[in-house]
């Protein structure tokens, strides 16, 4: 049999681009985070949450990735910094190419923060390295507490967890220390903030964590 | 669904290993999927047929190996296979553990007629 051996990632394309982003980032002083969940978990409205408290202390820049419109944009266009929509006409995740080339519409020269909301899904997103810092997972409790064992990936690959919409646990079947013990067993490093964008609960506290995290690229 | 662009990777990859060989002597590609690589191994093949169908590629034959999830405990050294993909240990417990498989998404090799020459 004639055999050409290979070996070679699949998804080398994406991290090739995924390094050269990060190296961009690492070079101009940027922090990235990608947002990554499924869709209504309270992405952008923690975003908005983010910028409202981050205003005036830090210069931050935001990517977001839907699948159609850019309503997302126009939500965060108005906290007044620089915004730029990637739609993706019905692919279910972004890919480090698709944020080098948003990178062209964005100045992102100063930028100390850049967030990136990635498209709502809790399947796909987990395979492709954009070139971030940081990947944040978003649950919120009327998901449930079982989906971190349901989509493990998304969990495994995320070095921090939000919960979110806390404020509604009175209300749903979702338990708090189950959601954090199911989401332990899949990433026994998980770090998880509980937070509700509704009171604002929490927010301080994720929001000091990014501000800390900024300074490692300072 | 994510799987038709995994499937474009695996198709350029053909492409480029087998430059100056030509497409009807490509028997087969092969690739190991991890069980926690967040690929099905159906949908993945699904789509590798229907872009290759029409094409030169057409009769490649995608063959998929699965690999296993496997963590090895750093505290009792008990290697287990967790296809849930938890990270922690069936036998004690522990939650330092490791990876030993099952994350992967790789092209392994490329099956070509006995008398093609590369």
């Amino acid at each position: 049999m004639n055999v050409i051996t290979v070996e070679r990632k699949i998804l080398e394309k994406n991290d090739e681009v995924a390094r050269q982003n990060r190296e961009r980032f690492a070079g101009e002083g940027t922090y990235v985070v990608n947002m990554v969940s499924s869709p209504g978990s309270g992405k952008t409205s923690i975003i908005e949450r983010t910028l409202q408290y981050l205003k005036g202390r830090r210069r931050v820049a935001v990517i977001e990735g839907d699948v159609q419109t850019d309503l997302d944009a126009q939500r965060v266009a108005r906290y007044d910094v620089p915004v730029v929509q990637i739609v993706t006409h019905g692919a279910c995740h972004l890919e480090a190419p698709l944020v080098r080339d948003a990178l062209e519409r964005l100045d992102t020269n100063g930028i100390e923060l850049l967030i990136i909301e990635n498209v709502g899904n809790l399947v796909c997103p987990a395979s492709y390295d954009l070139g971030e810092d940081v990947r944040v997972a978003i649950l919120s409790t009327t998901e449930g507490d079982d989906k971190p064992l349901k989509y493990p990936k998304m969990f495994q690959t995320s070095s921090v967890l939000i919960i979110n919409k806390v404020d509604l646990i009175p209300h749903v079947a979702c338990s708090l220390e189950l959601l954090r013990t199911n989401a332990l067993r899949i990433n026994p490093d998980l770090r998880i903030f509980e937070l509700s964008c509704t009171t604002g609960a929490g927010v301080a506290d994720w929001c000091a964590w990014i501000e800390q995290s900024l300074q490692t690229r300072r | 669904m994510h799987e038709a662009s995994i499937a474009q990777g695996i198709i350029d990859m053909v492409r480029q290993h087998t430059r100056g060989c030509e497409t009807r002597a490509i028997r087969s590609v092969r690739a190991s999927v991890g069980e926690c690589s967040g690929v099905l191994a159906d949908s993945l093949r699904f789509c590798f047929e229907a872009m290759t169908a029409e094409t030169d590629l057409a009769h490649v034959r995608l063959d998929i190996e699965d690999v296993p999830f496997i963590i090895n405990c750093n505290d009792c050294g008990e290697t287990a296979h967790n296809p849930n993909g938890f990270m922690v240990c069936p036998r004690c417990g522990a939650t330092d553990t490791v990876v030993l498989s099952g994350n992967e998404l790789h092209v392994t090799e490329i099956e070509l007629a006995e008398e093609a020459a590369v």
